[in-house]
């Protein structure tokens, strides 16, 4: 034995030596880190990177490498990408050493991973079976890695591969797994969330978990959840409410103590979900009174943790219902925030004041000091959060003082972000609260200026918009702008030449359209000025544009002026320019044309403009005639690129559907019928646009003359500096005006005296007023520039026929939005029995008489099927008087050519005791039809039954039947109404009321609510197994996920197609051997095609869709069917 | 959260975490310009900071800054405690941790933020169970685990004696599997 031990000190030098091995070689990382803190350039450093690279690239191509060598390199290969180098060969060594690798270099590996490949890197792909080998092992520390990553860096689609794993690891007996699983499930739920959408259950288990970590993980989801729809989880709040208060009360282990306030993190937590939970509901809100007083209470312990809970519990008080007790504390607490020395906490207070004053102005008077220091405050931050402040504030009274303020904040100001962010407000607050039109104009001026060419677009847009437009009384509107062409020529005739495009564009707008009423300036001073700044070299080619359309308006009777300018810019480069120097030619030599095209100070809504562009139908007819192609959309055109290049490639996607998981899809082709498409390389449009024969033509023909086709685009990059010349302009002429209004001058507050002055002009209107407005009186000054009201707001556009772009984008919308219901509301109002009945109509688009669109036939159909009108039963049909017991009978109801279309249930709605409601859904080919049975249970008449239905997700059309006049007793009438849905969601909900009169002039509402789910509006695609293969190469969204198989009789591949089709009214279109394709439809939109295999017990379910969310929500349904089978 | 970025005093990068996929090209102007931005503030100034549509709150360690972007509703007060609280747990770790110690064992800074956070989340919020998670990973690290090291240890004196060779190979691993287990049994205690 002693030799043994002889032995053994002998060799331990050598032992340690290998030992520490890993530490040996992590010290060639020690010497790259010295060797390149000693390099003094960074051209030194990029060599020694490029060697180091090298070196690196060869050990990891070598095959002798170990893996213990693999751990060091990537290692270094994480520095070297710290340092801005790319490794990216290295990246697939990383997946290997996780792959491959013992404990603690899979560690490594998998942290290299999480850091190399960021979500959706294809690399990751090659991950998937080892996080499901390390999910399912038995060590804790590779089940803790692989949860680690997954939550990290996995990617919708690799999702259901590892969900039902990490599923499992919910009831993991370690509290470190199930908290790291439902961090997981928490990621899963952002990323995806209809996936884990069965798992909401397992969410309540978390919460419950007796861990405070697992507990306060599953926070992260409810808090999401919450956010989205507060009403589901209403009857959480005493849960809630409980955990803070055992929180708040110091219950939780010690170790969750953070600078002895317990678990801080857990309460801002709660905090945040109350007050989701808490708003606009009295009730709920009453809930959490008593613990928001103790947490208010609570935190007085002078630390930054305290102030955080106090900062969120601020914020919840001001969020639910109100309690004028705690709004109080809350209002103390906002105090000791902005008068905290310490400058975060009063950053804090500033926005918390920001965010409180929309409900209590007054609370900014009672800082009002303290603002005005935070506005001279050295802090860039503090200053930006007060103007914030401000601007919240602001009212007719103090408008002027404000925009100053933010005016000179902005003029010192270089960050874009900032200043386009501000000077949209200020914008918007001179729009709303503006004194008078000098300040308004000159304001705005100022606007463009600084704003200069990284303003948003639509400041530009609504400013021309509401000079356009104008207001109700047309002197006003004339001296605003009569005013803007003054103060516009006074600029222009200074140095014009560095001011903004956007400035420039926008005078040049206000110029042509309106210097006619400036009877004192001469129209060819006009003309002259604005030939110059043609001729100026930094204007660009897309203001150039603006200045010549501008020259068209005026140039009436210029004809000697024009000729010359016209004749020059004849020969320019630019085609645009080229082309309107002709226009401008002809104009100006005709007069008569002139006014005809361009008539001056016409009223804005008398131009007419065909949008549908019927005067050309002839020219098209004669064009497909002689054999012309049809014309197809850009969005067309762009599909058709996509399908073809998706054929083009195919050999190439064999190798995309790569096999997910151990268990899922092993084969690596496309699902059916590869070597017949691959064939046909035929233009598939045909397939998925079915019907689009000459009749799509005639609408995509407007598009070409559209807002994109026809105005320059261009985005103009050069910015000029924002000048003042312009503002001090215009202000000599505005001077005098602006200063009787204004009585405290904003002048640099130097005093105390000056701070109180501008104080008592940036808080007028907040403090007296307001409380006079409590008596009654209306709060808000009427806005000065009142918008007309328009049909649509039509996008910003920009160019230089503003005004037959916005005509004509408008008249597109009623169009498109016809063209969707054309088949269904061309219908004869329908007349009742009991009277007329006022079906409102929605207005049919002038030029879809032309258009024979796809539905040509469908029409005829649906005009049968209307053609029978509302039904009226006698009493003895219908006895009795409780819905859920007539509903059986109600489905006689139907009419007859409804009765025979597939249909669900009738289900009751609501009722009361004169009415009750129950519906029934009409599967039709291109709409839902939503069919509601109206029953008067009393025996009287009840007059002027009207129902209106709501739904946000839908697009909903009444067909008839919604306004009753008269219904007698114990009678039913049937209403019905069309449902489109343009995108999918799983589950839709509508709501909606009915109006009635039992008496005259006594008028009762009753309200009803439902859902209808995506497989409402699924209809079966019919196709060919070959049409199949060919859409379903051209479509690329893809989901997959195994789902359950149901075995209990026969051919269960058989079965369960069956039992889907029975439930989502899919077509099954082939059924080989162990696969089957299934195809349906949204409504008479985007397809979805399914691909089903039996592997195992489970059926791999491979969805595609042109519609990203469309297989998703199918997808939830078909597990919900299975489930219920 | 969105990222979490360690920086130095001179600018250089020393810990990059990000939560949000975005691509090298743009993590890369990003940290530029806020590297850029933050060092140019003021001691005084105050720790958070609106750039580009998000908030920046940062706090200064000794040489280091630490840097977090959250968005608009998020708590600035409670990020600045998050960014406390990491550096507390590296502080145990390390033993009154410097700049050296994140320098030149970043790997292990980045074992400790993910235990922290996950997915952009305050995962554990308790010191001591963070510690415990890391400790163990790193006890295997070191060999296997240690009740499979003793066990590895028995194994190895038992086969020895019936082996008749005197292995000097043997002897290493005994040797080896003792120096662990001392080590071991010297942390625990």
């Amino acid at each position: 034995m002693s030799d043994v031990v002889e032995k053994t000190l002998t060799a331990l030098p050598g032992l340690f030596d290998s030992q520490t091995g890993a530490a040996k070689i992590t010290n060639r990382l020690k010497q790259l880190i010295k060797s390149i803190t000693e390099l003094t350039s960074k051209h030194e450093e990029e060599n020694l990177m490029k060697q180091e690279l090298s070196a690196m690239k060869e050990q990891v191509s070598s095959p002798n490498t170990t893996m213990k060598q693999m751990r060091e390199i990537m290692v270094r290969a994480m520095y070297c990408e710290m340092l801005g180098y790319d490794a990216s060969f290295t990246y697939i060594h990383a997946i290997k050493l996780a792959q491959q690798g013992s404990v603690l270099e899979k560690r490594v590996g998998y942290l290299a991973v999480s850091l190399f490949l960021s979500e959706g890197h294809e690399l990751l792909l090659l991950l998937v079976n080892t996080v499901l080998r390390d999910l399912q092992s038995t060590n804790l520390i590779e089940a803790c890695m692989a949860l680690t990553v997954v939550a990290q860096v996995f990617p919708k689609d690799m999702i259901p591969a590892v969900l039902p794993l990490v599923e499992d690891k919910l009831s993991h007996p370690k509290e470190i797994i199930r908290r790291k699983a439902v961090l997981a499930l928490y990621k899963f739920y952002l990323i995806a969330p209809n996936q884990v959408q069965h798992i909401h259950a397992k969410f309540r288990k978390a919460l419950c978990d007796k861990d405070p970590g697992v507990m306060t993980s599953s926070l992260h989801i409810y808090l999401q959840l919450i956010r989205e729809s507060p009403d589901g989880y209403k009857d959480l709040t005493g849960s809630f409410v409980a955990i803070l208060k055992q929180v708040v009360g110091g219950k939780l282990p010690m170790d969750f103590n953070y600078h002895n306030v317990p678990a801080p993190w857990l309460q801002i937590q709660l905090l945040r979900i109350l007050s989701l939970l808490g708003r606009e509901d009295q009730s709920t809100s009453e809930l959490m009174y008593e613990v928001l007083d103790e947490s208010l209470r609570r935190a007085e312990m002078n630390h930054n943790i305290t102030y955080a809970i106090l900062y969120e519990c601020v914020k919840a008080v001001y969020t639910i219902h109100p309690k004028a007790e705690l709004l109080e504390k809350a209002a103390r607490c906002i105090g000791n925030f902005v008068l905290s020395p310490k400058i975060n906490l009063k950053y804090l207070g500033l926005k918390a004041l920001t965010y409180v004053v929309q409900h209590d102005a007054k609370l900014a008077l009672q800082h009002q000091m303290t603002i005005i220091e935070c506005l001279d405050h050295s802090d860039f931050t503090i200053k930006r959060e007060t103007l914030e402040l401000l601007f919240r504030i602001t009212n007719a009274q103090n408008v002027t003082v404000i925009v100053e303020k933010m005016l000179d904040f902005l003029r010192g100001c270089n960050d874009e972000h900032t200043i386009i962010h501000l000077v949209g407000k200020v914008a918007e607050l001179a729009e709303k609260f503006a004194p008078d039109n000098s300040w308004f104009i000159q304001t705005m001026s100022d606007v463009f200026s600084i704003g200069g060419d990284l303003l948003q677009q639509d400041v530009p847009n609504n400013f021309l918009r509401l000079l356009a437009e104008g207001s109700e009384s047309k002197e006003e509107d004339d001296e605003l702008r009569l005013y803007a062409v003054d103060s516009y020529l006074t600029v222009l005739k200074g140095d014009a030449a560095h001011l903004p495009q956007r400035f420039l564009q926008v005078m040049n707008w206000v110029l042509g359209e309106y210097s006619h009423l400036q009877e004192c300036v001469d129209q060819r001073e006009v003309i002259r000025l604005l030939t110059k700044l043609l001729d100026q070299r930094s204007v660009s080619s897309e203001t150039r544009v603006w200045i010549l359309s501008a020259l068209t308006k005026i140039s009436e009777g210029q004809t000697d002026l024009i000729l010359d300018l016209s004749e020059s810019l004849s020969s320019s480069q630019d085609t645009v320019l080229r082309q309107q120097a002709q226009e401008l030619r002809h104009l100006s030599q005709d007069s008569q044309l002139h006014e005809w095209a361009l008539p001056r100070g016409a009223p804005w809504d008398s131009i007419e403009v065909d949008s549908s562009l019927s005067f050309l139908d002839g020219f098209v007819s004669e064009a497909l005639a002689a054999g012309a192609a049809p014309y197809k959309p850009p969005h067309q055109r762009q599909e058709e690129l996509c399908e073809e290049r998706a054929l083009n490639l195919e050999p190439y996607s064999f190798s995309l559907p790569v096999s997910l998981s151990s268990c899922s899809i092993t084969d690596r082709q496309s699902p059916t019928m590869l070597s017949v498409s691959s064939g046909i390389s035929g233009n598939s449009t045909e397939l998925s646009q079915k019907a689009g024969s000459s009749t799509v033509i005639l609408e995509g023909v407007k598009r070409v003359w559209g807002k994109d086709g026809y105005l320059p685009q261009k985005e103009t990059a050069a910015s000029a500096p924002p000048v003042d010349e312009p503002s001090v302009a215009v202000q000599s002429s505005g001077q005098q005006e602006a200063a009787e209004r204004t009585e405290p001058q904003p002048e640099p507050p130097t005093q105390n005296q000056d701070k109180q002055q501008l104080a008592s002009s940036l808080f007028v209107g907040l403090g007296a007023q307001n409380s006079i407005s409590l008596l009654g009186k209306s709060e808000a000054p009427p806005p000065r520039f009142r918008k007309k009201p328009r049909p649509h707001e039509s996008s910003s556009s920009s160019g230089t026929s503003e005004r037959s772009s916005v005509s004509s984008s408008r008249s597109s919308h009623s169009t498109t939005d016809s063209l969707l219901y054309g088949s269904l509301l061309e219908e004869e109002p329908a007349t009742s029995i009991s009277g007329v009945n006022h079906t409102p109509k929605s207005t049919t688009a002038n030029g879809l008489g032309q258009n024979k669109h796809m539905e040509g036939d469908r029409r005829t159909n649906t005009s049968q099927i209307l053609g029978s009108d509302m039904v009226i039963v006698r009493p003895n049909t219908i006895q009795d008087k409780y819905p859920s017991s007539v509903s059986s009978d109600l489905t006689a109801l139907l009419p007859p050519d409804l009765k025979d279309l597939p249909h669900s249930d009738v289900i009751s709605l609501t009722s009361d005791p004169s009415l009750s409601l129950a519906s029934c859904r009409v599967f039709r080919d291109e709409a839902l039809l939503l069919v509601i049975f109206i029953c008067n249970c009393t025996e009287t008449v009840i007059k002027d039954v009207a129902v209106q239905l709501t739904c946000e997700e839908l697009q909903t059309a009444s067909l008839r039947g919604n306004v009753v006049d008269c219904l007698e007793g114990r009678s039913t009438s049937v209403c019905h109404y069309a449902l489109l849905m343009d995108d999918p969601h799983t589950n839709v909900s509508f709501t909606g009321t009915v109006s009635y009169q039992t008496q005259p002039g006594h008028t009762n509402t009753l309200s009803f609510s439902g859902t209808l789910s995506t497989a409402d509006f699924i209809r079966p695609l019919v196709v060919t197994t070959e049409e199949y293969g060919k859409l379903w190469l051209s479509l690329s969204h893809d989901v997959k996920q195994n789902l359950k198989l149901l075995t209990a009789a026969g051919d269960p591949l058989r079965t369960t197609l069956n039992a889907l089709k029975d439930a989502l009214q899919l077509h099954v279109v082939d059924i080989i051997g162990s696969e089957g394709i299934v195809a349906c439809r949204l409504l008479s939109g985007a397809p979805c095609l399914l691909h089903c295999r039996v592997n195992g017990a489970a059926l791999a379910m491979w969805l595609r869709s042109p519609h990203p969310a469309l297989p998703d929500c199918i997808l939830y349904h078909c597990q919900r069917a299975l489930a219920e089978h | 959260m969105q990222f979490m970025l360690l920086f130095s005093r001179q600018g250089k990068l020393r810990l990059q975490k990000w939560y949000v996929p975005l691509s090298d090209k743009e993590k890369k102007k990003i940290t530029r310009e806020l590297v850029q931005t933050v060092l140019a503030r003021k001691p005084k100034m105050c720790s958070f900071l609106e750039w580009r549509d998000l908030k920046i709150v940062y706090k200064r360690y000794a040489s280091l800054y630490f840097c977090c972007a959250i968005e608009d509703q998020d708590n600035e007060l409670i990020t600045l405690e998050i960014i406390h609280r990491y550096v507390e747990l590296l502080d145990k770790y390390f033993g009154s941790v410097c700049e050296l110690d994140i320098i030149f064992n970043f790997e292990k800074a980045y074992f400790i933020l993910d235990e922290f956070l996950l997915g952009g989340e305050a995962q554990e919020t308790s010191k001591k169970n963070v510690l415990k998670a890391i400790e163990q990973a790193d006890l295997l690290q070191e060999g296997h685990t240690d009740v499979g090291q003793v066990i590895l240890l028995r194994c190895v004196c038992d086969s020895r004696r019936s082996v008749s060779a005197h292995s000097r190979k043997f002897d290493l691993i005994i040797i080896h599997s003792f120096s662990v287990v001392t080590r071991l049994l010297g942390k625990r205690s």
